[in-house]
């Protein structure tokens, strides 16, 4: 190891051994690259696993959801609400001015184009993840008709936008996609 | 502690100063593993297993908390649990196999650290608390070994488990009554496994004390050489860093691709078929047997086949088993040749290879069915390994007349020289 | 006083283990089967050695074989559907795949059980709901599942190889009990399985000749791949390490020389 002769003289210790020598600093490279890259499977087994990944899409079937219902499912652990909105409550929806929203939003930007009558958001609350009520028969649904969380009194409207209490965002809304006229799949 | 020719460690910056002055941890560094522990300048690579059983601990400590976040020790789903983490967790079969190599490499590493220090006297005055502290660390091993193989609760789990568990009902009068505290309930079943795991996350950090109290021992009279005599002075030291830093790092290296052919190529060698089926307490495996770390022993437990004094066969070798380790923290005083390295002593050298040969023999007969001729053979054997500590190595230590020393360390023994008094 | 503690110990243990020792032994009975037991057979596969991949034409006979032939017996539990892509096939055959099992559900009205056609992130059903059911339909003698079953048995891919490629008729000084069948590398030699394969059990789609050695070699394959889903990666990230810690290995030896040589010369 020629080379490593050429290094400064400074790092000497009494016994002659120059720390700086190349060699010694390719060895402490070694340590260091090896530890960085044992690291990364224990870093990465945090990661959801593959059977957590597989179950990132659920099919939904509407059919059996009548109009002015509401359904709850199960999707990556999260509860989602879908809800069939009779006419008179999405055109109320869309008569709300923006203005008076805290998150504006147009009711037409949470709904897909042809199925309007579908709302599809996750049921959990912007303020601090709770589950709202409203999707079930003989839930509260809040003073503006959609959903009410009893956490800490947040309201949404029927568009699923938050109207009144802490919350500070809409309900969110998920990757979702018709299959059929009737059947949904979401994520 | 040490020797008043350690290098002093001295702050190179304000910032070390003041840290120094509040709380001294580089000088802990320093002083132990670091410039200012001088360490006699003839170690040889028998001397790097220390440092490779603090590896292996970390690997195990490391991937075992790992495992543990995705393990679930219920008998129900611990089976399950642990296919999940093979198949479907990222890198769940690495971190998995490293585990399971692991303790395997753990008690590798430690068997040749014990029979280094064996055959090199570190056992003896005035190291005999490390050797103590050194016998708990491989006790505790043994304990956190076997509960660890009971989790996955395959069929070797699960009859190891009631087999050894077994072996305390042999105590008269209380056996059954303690067995039953063992597992938590008259059978093998949730309440051990649950137990088990607890346990089993524990102990290694008990072990990781004991190792600290055993570098705490060990840096006090500091360490033993291939000489076994006195470190004398100066020039017989090197510090520890970088001259030993240095030589571990290159042992940690090799033991890492010894480690890795196994992980990566070989990784279920060392572990047994059987522990792919799921525990099933309706049928017992053809044949029983535990890890190979514990195979010597285990023969010693099936060696004794006659009820000898009227005591039953199985509470003598229920005794012999643990008599044969706990035997280890008498040895300090049973031999008392002041010559430490069996390199002086002629005799004890051959029974120390003997040792080594019953040992082998002891695991090869183990791992063997319990049928002639392992039975006769392990009876030999398990007698022999008595005969060794207990009777021959005592006899030896007095009647032995050992070779002439060195002066010291950096002086090689001079032609002709008279024999050394011994230190 | 502690050495004579020893001694006493010491010849106590020694007494007791050389009287057995010398004590006759009874005559070991022989073993009737082990006179027609025969070790496995050797057989090769691509996916041995440190180099070795699956051969996905291979496993895909395999699974044939596996779907057509064993799973009539045999669930495979521990293996998802999804886990068929590393097989070769897409999203879409795989979903087909997926479609042709019924897995267990719940009626969302009813509550009561009920099955669906599975989906990728299914596990292969169950062949049967418990084991008792298991016992029941198979004289006394629940099938094993094969998910690890390449890992559960002692001489792995060779020994599931042998066991369902040397099926022969039992020697006539050899009694072959009710319900059993002669096999002479099953441990005894007498299996609860019938004789599984036999020529052109299957077709196969890539005109491959579907012989009993064919067959079994296949699915042996394909159930290595089952048991152990990583090997490729395991061996692939394995070189890999290897390769680092070799050349880690040679600086560190010249990092300590240098230091050594440092100290020695002083």
């Amino acid at each position: 190891m020629a080379i490593a002769d050429s290094s400064a003289a400074p790092g000497s210790t009494e016994h002659g051994v120059r720390r700086r020598d190349f060699i010694h600093i390719v060895s402490g490279g070694f340590v260091a690259a090896g530890a960085a890259a044992a690291a990364w499977p224990f870093i990465s087994q945090m990661n959801p696993a593959a059977d957590t990944r597989a179950l990132s899409t659920v099919e939904v079937d509407l059919a059996p959801v009548a109009s002015g219902q509401a359904i709850k499912v199960m999707w990556q652990g999260k509860p989602v609400f879908v809800r069939n909105r009779p006419e008179a409550e999405v055109k109320a929806m869309r008569a709300v001015s923006l203005s008076e929203l805290r998150d504006p939003q147009k009711d037409e930007d949470r709904v897909q184009a042809g199925h309007d009558n579908w709302l599809v958001t996750l049921g959990v609350c912007t303020h601090l993840g709770c589950v709202p009520l409203g999707a079930a028969q003989g839930e509260p649904k809040g003073e503006y008709g959609g959903y009410f969380c009893p956490c800490h009194g947040s309201h949404y409207d029927a568009s699923g936008r938050i109207r009144k209490g802490p919350a500070p965002k809409n309900l969110e809304v998920p990757t979702y996609a018709f299959k059929t006229p009737t059947a949904i799949v979401i994520g | 502690m040490g020797f008043h020719w350690a290098k002093k460690y001295e702050p190179q910056s304000g910032l070390e100063k003041w840290l120094d002055e509040r709380l001294p941890i580089i000088r802990l560094v320093h002083d132990s593993v670091g410039a200012g522990y001088p360490a006699p300048k003839n170690l040889n690579y028998w001397w790097n297993f220390g440092s490779l059983a603090g590896l292996f601990l970390v690997v195990q400590i490391v991937t075992g908390i790992v495992l543990a976040m995705h393990y679930a020790a219920n008998q129900a789903v611990a089976f399950d649990s642990v296919e999940r983490i093979m198949r479907d967790v990222n890198f769940g079969w690495l971190i998995r196999y490293m585990h399971a190599n692991g303790a395997s490499f753990f008690f590798i590493v430690v068997y040749v650290h014990i029979l280094r220090g064996l055959y090199y006297g570190s056992y003896k005055a005035p190291r005999e608390m490390l050797w103590i502290l050194g016998v708990v660390i491989y006790l505790l091993m043994m304990a956190t070994g076997f509960m660890g193989y009971v989790l996955p609760w395959g069929q070797m789990s699960f009859w190891g488990a009631q087999v050894i568990t077994g072996l305390f009902s042999a105590i008269p009068v209380v056996g059954d009554d303690i067995q039953t505290l063992l597992l938590g309930a008259p059978f093998v079943g949730n309440p051990a496994l649950n137990k088990f795991f607890s346990l089993h996350y524990l102990l290694p950090f008990v072990i990781a004390g004991v190792v600290i109290l055993h570098i705490w021992a060990l840096h006090i009279p500091g360490s033993n050489n291939p000489l076994g005599i006195d470190v004398k002075g100066p020039a017989d030291t090197v510090p520890f860093h970088p001259y030993y830093t240095a030589k571990d790092l290159m042992g940690v290296v090799a033991a890492l691709i010894v480690f890795s052919i196994f992980v990566f190529f070989l990784p279920n060698a060392l572990g047994h078929p059987d522990n792919y089926i799921p525990a099933d307490p309706l049928s017992t495996p053809a044949h029983i047997v535990p890890e190979w770390y514990y195979w010597p022993f285990y023969a010693i437990l099936r060696a004794f086949t006659y009820d000898f004094l009227g005591v039953p066969a199985k509470l003598w070798g229920v005794l012999a088993m643990f008599a044969a380790i706990l035997l280890l923290f008498f040895l300090p005083w049973l031999d008392d040749s002041k010559t430490r390295s069996a390199r002086f002593r002629p005799v004890y050298k051959q029974l120390f290879w003997l040792l080594v040969a019953d040992l082998a023999l002891l695991g090869y007969c183990g791992a063997a069915p319990a049928e002639e001729p392992y039975v006769r053979i392990s009876q030999f054997a398990a007698a022999y390994y008595f005969i060794h500590f207990l009777i021959l190595v005592p006899i030896v230590a007095r009647l032995e007349t050992p070779k002439p020393l060195p002066k010291s360390i950096s002086e090689p023994v001079l032609p002709g020289a008279a024999a050394q008094p011994a230190e | 006083m502690i050495r004579l503690i020893s001694f006493g110990v010491g010849a106590i243990f020694t007494l007791a283990l050389l009287i057995a020792a010398f004590l006759p032994r009874e005559a070991a009975v022989e073993d009737p089967a082990a006179k027609f037991h025969k070790p496995h057979m050797h057989v090769e596969f691509a996916h041995q050695g440190i180099f070795g991949t699956y051969d996905r034409a291979q496993l895909q006979r395999g699974f044939q074989v596996y779907k057509e032939v064993c799973a009539a017996c045999h669930s495979l539990h521990r293996v998802a559907f999804r886990n068929l892509a590393d097989l070769g096939y897409n999203e879409a055959e795989i979903k087909a795949i997926a479609k042709g099992y019924d897995v267990p559900s719940i009626d969302d009205k009813t509550g009561d059980a009920s099955t669906r056609p599975g989906l990728p992130s299914d596990r292969f059903p169950l062949v049967y709901p418990n084991d008792v059911a298991a016992k029941a339909a198979n004289n006394g003698k629940a099938p094993p599942d094969l998910s690890l079953i390449v890992k559960a048995r002692e001489g792995h891919e060779a020994y599931i190889y042998s066991v369902l490629a040397g099926y022969e008729t039992a020697p006539a000084e050899f009694q072959v009990p009710e319900g059993g069948n002669f096999n002479p590398y099953f441990p005894g030699n007498v299996i609860a399985m019938p004789k599984p394969l036999s020529d052109d059990q299957v077709t196969y789609g890539d005109g491959t000749k579907a012989t009993v050695e064919q067959m079994s070699k296949d699915v042996t394959a394909f159930l290595t791949w089952a048991a152990e889903p990583h090997m490729e990666a395991r061996k692939r990230i394995g070189i890999g390490v290897l390769m680092f810690l070799s050349v880690f290995f040679i600086v560190a030896v010249n990092s300590y020389r240098k230091i050594k040589a440092a100290v020695n010369s002083h």
